[in-house]
């Protein structure tokens, strides 16, 4: 089984890293970070942030509101794009356990996705080596583990739409309708609903920190800015509900568990319906 | 061995197949032929597992649902429609040869055979194959390993003459126990390899019917083929077909023996011009 999983990620990577979709987005990433440190912000000072923190913190938003729809756009048609295509029935006429097929698709495109945005970063951090900066460790590898959990949670997201919708062009009307109303959630219509029906805070605030767009958003910020000064009156509430420490291990799990349960969703609908 | 007991399947509430009851034991080389929409793809789709169906689909007793890798690891599959993939030739090899517990030179062997240069193409992605080399290698995939059910939609379809008498020869090392499902539109690209004809038609089977079984696969005829005069256009398909001319009157080549209904649908077009046709 581990083995089959292992090929058939092997598999998928190949084949990602052959597609048009992931040269556009491998561009685009790579291009920010060039953008972003060309443009001389590593120099500049913002709200207390210099150097390469300044330059992981714009760029972490940044991927914030551009790798989710990278992500679910380019992974819905997977499974949907496979089963149109014909290469589902190929390929699971094979004797290869659905498991292995789907989790191991899935750990491949994992990698393949992950890997522009990280190179991103390893090139910042080169980047500040050169010019002589300070490389925050610490603020790198948490940043690094944002986005590593960030990256699994719309694959799995993504993974689910693909499984349920039965055409690939329903499957990326679907995909950009989630991904805007995880958006509109950020703060429009969170503040907008708080300010009108005078909601009690915390559940405002708990009501938000259900996407996990917020959330990674909410923790990026905390791993720059120990305070949250930046989010106003809101930081009372997350840091006094679990500190920072609690936010930035939650930060972490929650992205990831919501991939993980969405994924695993997907994988028992698709084990259960047509594959093809 | 292949038992569909009652298999129903309904895709928006039009039955695909209707209260379908087949059974196929060793050594069936079964046509499975039948008009765009008839139910071939999908009857194979629910023995490879692919659909949930209603009644029962059993392999030697097991249901591929619920054995999935069991059942598959004894089925060569070939589709009619190539998949699109952009891995390169010799890790589609690589990775069917590891999941089948194959040899990779085994298949390479088969496409080989079948007149595929692999040291060419080893390194271009599948997609960027022509519709020949696709269906050569999907058969080398197929035949390269150990099955003994091989499941081919339209199999012989893209294969020139010379390519189509190697792949009979290779069926025909297989017909000892070995299940043979192919489906095709046209019963004359396969008759003469089946020894049963199953016809469906709006999900039901309207014929089944066992037929002589006296070809052999790798049987070949020789052809000696005298025109009234030469003729380009036939000259270009008997050069296809790899017949030779001394002076574009007369002709001689082989034949494979189940190519021969084929073969000579393709001269009823040049009828006017035959002055002899000798098939021994």
């Amino acid at each position: 089984m581990l083995k089959t999983l292992l090929h058939t990620a092997q598999l998928e990577f190949t084949e990602s890293i052959r597609a048009r979709w992931f040269l556009v987005y491998a561009l685009v990433f790579g291009a920010v970070m060039v953008l972003l440190l060309v443009s001389g912000l590593t120099d500049s000072r913002v709200m207390g942030f210099t150097g390469l923190s300044r330059t992981l913190t714009t760029y972490i938003q940044i991927c914030m509101a551009i790798l989710p729809i990278f992500i679910l756009i380019t992974m819905v048609r997977s499974v949907a794009g496979d089963r149109e295509a014909g290469v589902l029935e190929y390929m699971l006429a094979l004797p290869v356990s659905l498991g292995a097929w789907y989790w191991g698709k899935l750990l491949g495109r994992y990698v393949i996705v992950f890997l522009p945005v990280f190179l991103a970063v390893v090139l910042a951090v080169i980047w500040a080596a050169v010019r002589g900066f300070d490389v925050p460790w610490v603020e790198f590898f948490f940043s690094t583990g944002l986005l590593v959990s960030l990256t699994w949670c719309f694959l799995g997201l993504g993974m689910l739409i693909s499984t349920i919708a039965k055409t690939s062009d329903v499957a990326q009307g679907a995909a950009f309708t989630v991904w805007l109303v995880l958006l509109l959630f950020l703060d429009l219509i969170l503040l907008g609903a708080m300010v009108r029906e005078q909601m009690p805070p915390e559940l405002v605030v708990g009501i938000s920190l259900l996407n996990p767009m917020q959330v990674f958003r909410t923790a990026s910020m905390l791993v720059f800015d120990p305070e949250l000064i930046l989010m106003g009156p809101a930081a009372h509430v997350i840091l006094d509900a679990l500190g920072r420490t609690g936010f930035l291990i939650y930060g972490f799990l929650y992205p990831a568990v919501f991939g993980t349960l969405c994924a695993a969703i997907g994988f028992v609908l698709f084990r259960r319906g047509d594959l093809q | 061995m292949i038992e569909f007991r009652s298999v129903s399947k309904t895709f928006q509430r039009r039955a695909v197949l209707d209260d379908i009851a087949l059974r196929l034991d060793p050594g069936a080389r079964v046509a499975l032929v039948g008009s765009n929409g008839a139910g071939k793809t999908t009857l194979i789709r629910c023995l490879l597992g692919e659909y949930v169906c209603r009644g029962e689909v059993r392999v030697d007793g097991v249901d591929p649902r619920q054995d999935r890798q069991g059942v598959l690891a004894r089925i060569g599959f070939v589709p009619q429609l190539p998949p699109p993939l952009k891995i390169p030739v010799g890790e589609l090899i690589h990775f069917s040869a590891n999941v089948c517990k194959s040899d990779p030179a085994r298949m390479e062997d088969i496409a080989t055979r079948l007149g595929l240069n692999m040291d060419a193409i080893r390194t271009q992605p599948f997609v960027k194959l022509s519709g020949g080399q696709k269906q050569k290698l999907l058969i080398g995939i197929a035949l390269g390993r150990d099955s003994d059910i091989l499941v081919m939609d339209e199999p012989a379809a893209n294969l020139d003459p010379e390519s189509r008498k190697i792949f009979f020869d290779l069926l025909s090392e297989r017909l000892d126990g070995t299940v043979m499902l192919m489906s095709s539109h046209r019963i004359d690209e396969i008759a003469a390899l089946v020894n049963r004809v199953i016809e469906l038609d709006r999900g039901k089977v309207v014929l089944d019917d066992h037929v002589a079984d006296t070809v052999d696969p790798s049987a070949v005829q020789t052809c000696k083929l005298t025109l009234t005069r030469s003729e380009g256009a036939l000259a270009k398909s008997l050069a296809e077909w790899g017949f030779t001319n001394g002076d574009g009157v007369h002709w001689t080549g082989t034949v494979a023996g189940p190519d021969r209904l084929r073969f000579l649908g393709m001269m009823s077009r040049y009828a006017g011009l035959i002055d002899s046709l000798e098939l021994k």
